[in-house]
């Protein structure tokens, strides 16, 4: 079905040049934010408009060919690529910010906004979009809603599915709905909620209404450096039990804060330290010298060697400027990085840790472990070449490995990148195959004929049979 | 029909497991998620309607039904995790025993939904009603990390985890959390807790409606760090004035620097703080008072429009008993007497707001009329009708999510 006259047809909807068909122009398409998956899509087709959007979602469903929606191309899972047989719609060029309402702390996006350019946006009037992932000075928020990304200021306030609230979405036949409301509550039951990480697998969010939220009065960054990675889990736990929330709490392992040291973005972090952990506490600033007083000792009791403080911006932006640049430093270390995304429950950190190094050193490997620890959500990035087939395969089998060991103490295979392609096979290990089939069941009934970023997330082979019933059956031929 | 019935559910839950309502209708009251499976299976395949039941803390056990399914044997704690502050618990629990066994290890599910303290956390979920601390804590979607459900034809889906972030797969759960249990039986919740707050402090004004909206506007303005600021109408305060109530929790000192601040970003009204020991019994008694009527209403609106929504509200339906969100959460709650008209007639008239009214509870007559739902917006009648066929496809269980 992908053809030249595709192409054109598309094109007459988009402009020809929104239209890439040929191989050198496929290319920049291939990858998402994750090198271990890569796939040519047969079309990339790039609406300018939400009038074109609907168009070519409509004519793509008329045709019936399947299409992968893409944001930036930062997602972690391998979830916005697409095989020869589908048509790649990239939404960058959806980028209006539609109405910022500051009395009701709403703003309503198009997909391709750009996650830190909304926050910019709203920043005079003293207000931020919360939800901030690693990639937010590039990736979009239409990309959010369909990973419902996290990032290190979720701790507190909660990922993506918490700060949206309606959603027009697009359905993979054309139509339109509308979910939600701005208002927070629900027109029936929370089909917001249901949207938000189903991976572009539903549709497309072509109008996204979210939350804002006041930007702190005060916020205090700490920075402590311990002798070793339990003392600092541990520290991690105690901080959390004492009922107090850090607006964020990271943690870099001494193979991550190297890497940093070593690289442009040298942060001034003790290179000699185990682990280094951030604290961000925020708030009125008395709530914050209150909480500071309770969380120094905490960190001290625990074996911090030194514990430095930040209030201004500037100071601020130095002690998280390693953390922010984890990535791009590991980027030196090898050419390819397999980053991972399992959770555990944070009182199993240290075990974990222990298990992941006891892995690292079987497999001979390097893994940095640079992650969410209020949360337990831990990315050990192991770095690599791809051209080497043999130490390919020890990445996939450690990956695996560690994978296990976070599904054994009760974790789950992903906090925030998604199932996309890379976990698809892990599923099973955390889903019974009823689960599963009620997956694969919700999906059809926002997307009967499979059409939307088809492959991914549900494992079918590994579903048990829904919408099996006589009655269901009926239904779904009239749908 | 009802004897086969019965007998047919002591074959497969044992006698112990099977009661008759004050009707002589069949109730089987499984004590296992399985068994609830095995009585949904069976009524799948006979065609028999189900009313699923709580603990009656709620909505009245009065839905038409060839039998009931009680959650009642399912209410315990199966685990608890003060280090990740984590618990799982069966639906049937009822908050309030809930409520202190957390406390015992100085834990705390941070919700305070409408009702009798007593009603069973699986009402909570099925009704998605939150109390005034949604202002701070969010919503009861917001503290649930993952639930099992059995669905009208005795599937068990496990949805979400235990862990306090977690993207693997369709957030399912979402579907269940307010589906006044049109898409399934829940039967197991995990629940995201916080550690008790070390300081828990409530100041009351009263004054007239308008003066104390216009003080949780500058209260937001202020941007004070508060987690409740709710309005209360005089019925349901037991006032002769309306009152807003403001919660502070957190560290002894940031609490006591925000209510030193508080009179000062609402300088035209005087706030009294309730003793502590008064505090617990103020907000259990605010929940209750909702009940106090047979019908509750909310709406999802925000605080620029509260002024002319609750103007609206007390046109259509009369002064009821009224608490309203004056915070950033917004939302208004109403218990009263209506009748289905005027209640369609409200809906309406908000729907042309953009603003969604849920039917939170009243007799089956009036639900079955007006629906927990209705109005929605183009296109989602459908897919929730899909939704409903995937998860109950013999429409066998006895809830009216839409109304005639």
């Amino acid at each position: 079905m992908i053809n030249a006259a595709l192409a054109e047809e598309l094109g007459r909807i988009v402009g020809p040049r929104w239209v890439r068909h040929r191989r050198a122009e496929l290319a920049t398409y291939t990858m998402d934010g994750l090198p271990t998956h890569e796939s040519y899509p047969g079309i990339v087709v790039l609406p300018g408009s939400r009038d074109e959007l609907i168009a070519v979602v409509q004519f793509l469903h008329r045709k019936r060919v399947p299409f992968v929606p893409r944001g930036a191309g930062t997602g972690l899972s391998g979830g916005a690529i697409a095989d020869g047989n589908a048509v790649l719609v990239a939404l960058t060029r959806l980028t209006r910010i539609i109405s910022v309402d500051p009395v009701a702390r709403r703003a309503v996006l198009e997909p391709g906004v750009v996650n830190a350019r909304l926050s910019e946006a709203v920043a005079p009037m003293g207000l931020q979009y919360v939800p901030d992932p690693s990639s937010q000075t590039a990736c979009t928020v239409g990309g959010n809603v369909a990973e419902n990304a996290g990032g290190p200021h979720c701790l507190k306030a909660g990922v993506t599915t918490n700060h949206v609230v309606e959603l027009e979405v697009l359905l993979p036949d054309g139509s339109l709905v509308h979910l939600g409301s701005r208002h927070g509550d629900a027109w029936g039951p929370d089909l917001v909620g249901l949207f938000v990480g189903s991976e572009g697998m539903f549709g497309i969010a072509c109008a996204i209404t979210v939350k804002l939220e006041p930007i702190p009065a005060s916020i205090r960054t700490m920075l402590a450096d311990f002798p070793s990675v339990r003392g600092a889990s541990e520290a991690v736990s105690a901080i959390i039990a004492s009922g107090i929330v850090p607006a964020a709490l990271e943690m870099m392992d001494q193979a991550c804060v190297m890497a940093v040291e070593s690289s442009i973005y040298a942060a001034g972090y003790p290179t000699d330290a185990a682990a280094v952990l951030l604290v961000e506490l925020d708030g009125a600033p008395s709530a914050v010298e209150a909480e500071y007083a309770v969380v120094e000792p905490i960190l001290r009791r625990h074996g911090a060697r030194t514990v430095q403080s930040a209030d201004t911006p500037l100071e601020r932006a130095r002690l998280w400027q390693g953390r922010k640049k984890a990535f791009g430093a590991m980027g030196r270390v090898a050419p390819d990085l397999a980053v991972q995304d399992a959770v555990v429950p944070r009182s199993a950190l240290p075990d974990i840790l222990d298990q992941v190094n006891a892995i690292r050193d079987r497999y001979q490997l390097k893994i940095s472990n640079v992650f969410h620890a209020g949360d337990g959500n831990l990315h050990p990035n192991i770095s690599f070449d791809r051209r080497d087939p043999e130490l390919s395969e020890r990445v996939q089998a450690a990956s695996r490995e560690i994978m296990k060991v976070c599904v054994a103490a009760g974790g789950s295979i992903t906090g925030e990148h998604g199932v996309g392609s890379d976990k698809i096979d892990y599923m099973p290990l955390i889903f019974d195959a009823e689960t599963l089939g009620a997956m694969q069941a919700v999906r059809r009934v926002f997307d009967p004929a499979e059409l939307a970023n088809p492959g991914k997330v549900v494992p079918v082979r590994a579903c048990r049979e829904w919408a099996g019933t006589p009655a269901a059956r009926a239904r779904q031929e009239v749908a | 029909m009802s004897d086969s019935i019965a007998l047919r559910l002591r074959q497969l839950l044992g006698n112990e497991a099977v009661e008759r309502d004050a009707s002589g209708l069949p109730r089987a009251v499984p004590d296992s998620t399985e068994n609830a499976a095995r009585v949904l299976s069976a009524a799948h395949e006979q065609g028999w309607r189900v009313r699923i039941e709580g603990r009656g803390g709620w909505l009245a056990a009065d839905a038409p039904a060839d039998l009931a399914l009680s959650t009642q044997s399912l209410a315990r704690l199966t685990s608890v995790s003060p280090a990740d502050l984590v618990a799982s618990v069966e639906a049937g629990v009822p908050l309030d025993q809930l409520h202190r066994r957390l406390a015992d290890d100085g834990m705390w599910f941070a919700v305070d939904p409408p009702g009798r303290p007593e009603r069973s956390l699986g009402s909570v979920i099925a009704t998605a009603a939150s109390g005034p601390l949604r202002q701070g804590f969010g919503t009861i979607r917001d503290h649930i990390l993952g639930l099992t459900v059995v669905t009208g034809d005795g599937r068990i889906v496990r949805a979400g985890g235990k862990v306090v972030k977690n993207v693997a797969g369709y957030d399912l759960g979402k579907l269940q959390i307010g589906g006044f249990g049109g898409f399934g039986l829940v039967t197991e919740l995990n629940l995201r807790l916080r550690a008790l707050p070390r300081a828990d402090r409530t100041l009351i004004a009263r004054a007239s409606r308008d003066r104390l909206t216009n003080a949780g506007r500058t209260i937001t303005e202020g941007r004070l760090a508060l987690h409740a600021l709710e309005l209360f109408s005089p019925a349901l305060a037991a006032e002769s004035d309306w009152v807003l109530a403001a919660r502070f929790l957190g560290t002894e000192e940031g609490v006591a620097a925000e209510v030193h601040r508080l009179p000062s970003v609402t300088e035209e009204i005087t706030w009294q703080e309730l003793p502590a020991d008064r505090t617990a019994a103020f907000w259990h008694l605010a929940a209750r008072a909702t009940l106090g009527g047979a019908v509750t209403i909310r709406l999802g609106v925000l605080q620029p429009g509260l002024d002319d929504v609750l103007d609206l509200v007390r046109d259509v339906l009369g002064e009821g008993l009224v608490s309203a969100g004056a915070g950033t959460a917004g939302g208004i709650r109403w218990s009263g007497e209506a009748q289905p008209d005027a209640l369609r007639s409200l809906r309406h008239q908000v729907a042309q707001q953009e603003i969604p009214m849920t039917l939170e509870r009243a007799p089956w007559t009036l639900r079955r009329q007006v629906g927990h739902f209705g109005a929605y917006r183009e296109g989602v009648g459908q897919l929730v009708d899909r939704l409903r066929g995937t998860f109950d496809p013999g429409a066998l269980l006895s809830v009216a999510l839409s109304g005639e």
